[in-house]
């Protein structure tokens, strides 16, 4: 609880602090890192909970991105249709991509989720019509209503906070109910739990398929951040960045995706600037690397367990 | 209660199971004895629905479960436990238990509502804590169980399916006595309310609690009837039991 009221709190007050200090242009980042929050909590969802490592994650990501900057181009720029479209593809995208893959375990899970991303970023690469390779450019952000005008940074990183904040508190809620137990015993033990009478499969499916609708609405908001929508969102290295931010955050802990995203895109904003590191800016993966292994050596809980662990000591 | 009818397992080239016969009266405590290899754990696994029937049928409560999935065997009334300790290991062991109550109580299709506050399926996993006899060890991660306590939860997860037959693998697997005795006392505590179908190496167990037993030899049974037949039947001794035991 205490955890949760800090975040928020932080959360909260970051823009402001940044309009007091003049510094507007990390508001637009404070939203980019809510946004890649989003996207690694469904990803912890599955990951964490479920125990199940999804290498492909970007294909929701990307797919609810495309879908809103599809919808933009094509005049229809309404939150109200295009978030739910592009959380309702990536529904679609992620019953269909779990129904099969889902039938493998270890290695060849990783692998083939791997393979249908690669496939849906060659598909999106190879659509001329919606800029192929050189990605797709939206003629703005989404609109609202109730007088809401996203274009005004302050605005967009509230509305994305508010989304954040439902979002986690459905994770929240999923995690300590019946489905969200048998999860984690399926995670445990998938023999026993069939053994006890739960039909596995179908549970992970539709863990599977909620953490694919996330990953899409936080898509929908990725292309929203910059008005602009590129291949690389679903591109593997996106799923691996993903998976960066949960293994950092902490894998299978609450805040392990939130807290995962923050800290990696502040080292990346931090280290790739030219102020701290020079002309080796470049190099900026390096440290980030020599973070994240000592993360996963020291600390395999993440930064959430060495939060927990504080706190209990 | 159970009936199987010349069920078959292949592994390549292996017969496990061979054309096997065998039928487990309602209320009984069955044996399923012979040595290691026979194919009695895989004639489990076929009957609880983890393994496929490559031929034969498997009748239960007069209807074909023969190609029903797991999970829906479990709630037909098909339980089994596991002679390598199965549990979930991370979870309490009144977790665990609640697990299984809540997998025949209602959907757990359910994502809102916490399942903390359910509170009559924690009244109901305490309930079979109790009877396995691990009440004072509700709050211990199941993982940190001696193996005994281990091997009672194992049990107990299988009767907290509310089964109508269960199909226990080696209950007494590396226990000692004193463990092994508390096990078999909970066998008699249940088999008022449970047919059992008891796979189990310790023949003291086997004779003081089966009411009739099978003896499977390289996926073949060469004999079922009462512990005395069994007993006296020259085969089965050749076979399985020495003489030692047989002269007892």
């Amino acid at each position: 609880m205490k955890t949760t009221l800090s975040i928020l709190l932080v959360a909260l007050v970051f823009p402001l602090a940044m309009t007091a200090m003049d510094q507007q242009f990390y508001i637009g980042f404070g939203a980019r890192v809510l946004i890649y929050a989003m996207a690694a909590a469904s990803l912890n969802l599955v990951l964490g909970y479920g125990g199940m490592v999804s290498f492909g994650h970007a294909a929701f990501f990307g797919a609810g991105a495309y879908i809103t900057g599809i919808l933009a181009v094509e005049g229809l720029r309404s939150a109200w249709i295009a978030w739910p479209a592009a959380l309702a593809v990536a529904a679609l995208a992620a019953l269909a991509i779990g129904a099969m893959s889902l039938r493998t375990r270890g290695v060849y899970f990783i692998m083939i989720t791997l393979a249908f991303a690669q496939m849906m970023y060659y598909v999106f690469v190879s659509l001329k019509a919606y800029g192929g390779d050189d990605g797709l450019s939206m003629p703005g952000r989404s609109t609202l209503g109730f007088g809401l005008e996203l274009r005004d940074e302050l605005t967009w990183y509230y509305v994305v906070l508010v989304l954040l904040a439902a979002v986690l508190y459905l994770l929240h809620r999923i995690a300590h109910s019946r489905f969200g137990r048998v999860i984690e015993a399926i995670r445990e033990n998938e023999t026993r739990a069939a053994a006890i009478g739960y039909p596995v499969y179908g549970y992970k499916l539709a863990c599977f398929v909620i953490s694919g609708a996330i990953a899409g609405l936080a898509g929908a908001l990725i292309a929203n951040q910059s008005s602009y929508v590129s291949p690389s969102l679903l591109h593997w290295i996106q799923s691996g960045t993903l998976m960066i931010m949960v293994i950092l955050g902490g894998v299978g802990r609450f805040w392990g995706g939130p807290l995962g995203a923050a800290v990696l895109l502040t080292l990346e904003e931090t280290l790739s600037g030219s102020e701290l590191l020079g002309p080796y800016a470049l190099h900026w993966q390096l440290p980030v690397g020599v973070v994240l292994l000592a993360i996963v050596l020291f600390a395999p809980q993440g930064i959430a367990g060495l939060i927990a662990g504080r706190r209990r000591a | 209660m159970l009936e199987l009818r010349g069920l078959t397992k292949r592994f390549g080239g292996l017969v496990a199971v061979d054309h096997v016969n065998l039928a487990v009266k309602d209320g009984e405590i069955h044996a399923l004895i012979g040595p290691n290899g026979a194919g009695k754990t895989t004639i489990v696994a076929q009957v609880s629905g983890s393994l496929d029937a490559d031929a034969g049928e498997i009748l239960f409560l007069g209807s074909d479960l023969t190609r029903l999935p797991q999970h829906a065997r479990v709630k037909a009334g098909i339980a089994r436990s596991y002679q390598i300790t199965s549990i979930f290991r991370r979870f309490s062991v009144l977790d665990n238990l609640a697990l299984a109550v809540q997998a025949r109580s209602g959907s757990s299709l359910s994502f809102w509502r916490p399942v903390a506050e359910e509170k009559a399926l924690f009244d109901e996993a305490r309930a079979i804590a109790d009877e396995v006899g691990l009440s004072r060890r509700l709050d211990l991660l199941a993982g940190n169980l001696a193996h005994g306590e281990q091997r009672a939860l194992e049990v107990g997860l299988a009767l907290a399916t509310r089964p109508k037959l269960v199909l226990l693998d080696e209950p007494m697997a590396g226990m000692g006595p004193e463990e092994s005795q508390r096990i078999i006392a909970l066998i008699e505590r249940i088999r008022a309310r449970v047919t059992v179908l008891l796979v189990e190496h310790d023949m003291d167990a086997v004779f003081r609690l089966a009411e009739r037993i099978s003896v499977l030899v390289s996926g073949r049974v060469i004999a079922s009837g009462a512990p005395q037949e069994i007993r006296a039947n020259a085969e089965v001794r050749r076979a399985y039991l020495g003489d030692e035991l047989a002269a007892g």
